[in-house]
């Protein structure tokens, strides 16, 4: 990452938010430590782990999948997630028969409070154009063979809509407690391009 | 402060479940952090900034530059700064003069360096 000597290329984008970031301090439209604080969040904090808390919730408290399935977002904050990219979350059941899957075509919209920031492939012109008009040859490189009695459905977020996937739970894990359900709960598996990795009885815990 | 040990995925990374780093390099954070930090500030609504990242990788895609790599967060900086000049926060010709600045440091002034930023920036 550092630089040898010479003179920095203007065009480097490091310069460019270096320059941008301390000129609207400078104007007053903005403070580091904010700055410091947004970036260790979404760093640190915010990630699928919170997605899978609330399905492993869903699975295991069929009062709250109802409510979770009937508003998203008011079922998320009652576990405490929520925030930007995230005022109106719709969850998506997958069943037996229907694979739910999600997309931005134009941009990268994602429910940022329970899954974090989208992987690049999630921003990939690849897959935002292919998983509309291919799904199934796309869910399959990427490992997930479907059935082909099971309807996919895919979904394309808007300015307004981010969608969370609930995935089915896997089988042989009814003894497992929540917690232990949580951790087979993949960021896959909460788009739609993945399982929860398999149960069994070993986890334990 | 952002650790950059954190953005390089060294030992004290946090764990990942699905094996990828939030950002690549420091100037991904540093660049959301500042348009969140503009948007918590009422400053402009998320919509605009969508709209203008939706024009950048919709102008990208209609021309793939050849061999070019789609970089996210370049599409980001240009919808950024974009949307800046259009709200009036920060013209472009500002920019670019405090670019040309920075660019003519002395070497050893490694502007990558989080460490150093973060300490310019308190002189």
């Amino acid at each position: 990452m550092s630089r040898d000597g010479g003179s920095p290329d203007p065009r480097d984008p490091a310069l460019r938010v270096e320059a941008l970031e301390a000129l609207l301090r400078e104007k007053g439209f903005l403070d580091s430590a904010q700055v410091d604080a947004i970036v260790r969040h979404y760093e640190e904090e915010v990630g699928p782990l919170n997605g899978a808390k609330v399905v492993a919730r869903a699975w295991t408290d069929p009062a709250y999948k109802q409510r979770l399935l009937a508003d998203g977002t008011a079922a998320i904050a009652e576990l405490g997630f929520g925030g930007p990219q995230g005022e109106y979350i719709v969850v998506l059941e997958n069943t037996p028969r229907v694979h739910n899957v999600v997309v931005c075509t134009l941009c990268s919209c994602y429910p940022w409070p329970v899954l974090g920031l989208p992987p690049a492939w999630y921003k990939s012109p690849a897959y935002r154009s292919r998983v509309v008009r291919e799904p199934r040859a796309v869910l399959r490189e990427m490992g997930l063979e479907l059935p082909g009695e099971v309807e996919v459905r895919v979904w394309d977020s808007s300015s307004e809509v981010r969608y969370l996937v609930l995935p089915e739970r896997p089988a042989g894990t009814q003894a497992l407690s929540e917690e232990a359900l949580s951790r087979l709960v993949t960021r896959d598996a909460m788009i739609g391009t993945g399982r929860p990795c398999a149960g069994g009885d070993t986890s334990g815990g | 402060m952002a650790d950059p040990t954190l953005a390089l995925g060294g030992a004290a990374a946090p764990p990942r479940r699905n094996g990828e780093l939030v950002f690549e390099a420091p100037w991904e954070s540093r660049l959301f952090g500042v348009t969140l930090a503009l948007c918590e500030a009422e400053l402009f609504q998320w919509e605009e900034f969508r709209r203008l990242l939706c024009e950048e990788i919709q102008r990208w895609e209609a021309q793939p530059p050849p061999n070019g790599r789609f970089h996210y967060y370049a599409l980001w900086q240009a919808a950024f700064e974009r949307l800046l000049a259009e709200k009036g926060l920060l013209g472009l010709s500002e920019l670019e003069a405090s670019v040309r600045t920075l660019a003519g440091r002395p070497a050893g002034h490694d502007h990558a360096d989080p460490e150093e930023a973060s300490h310019r920036r308190t002189r």
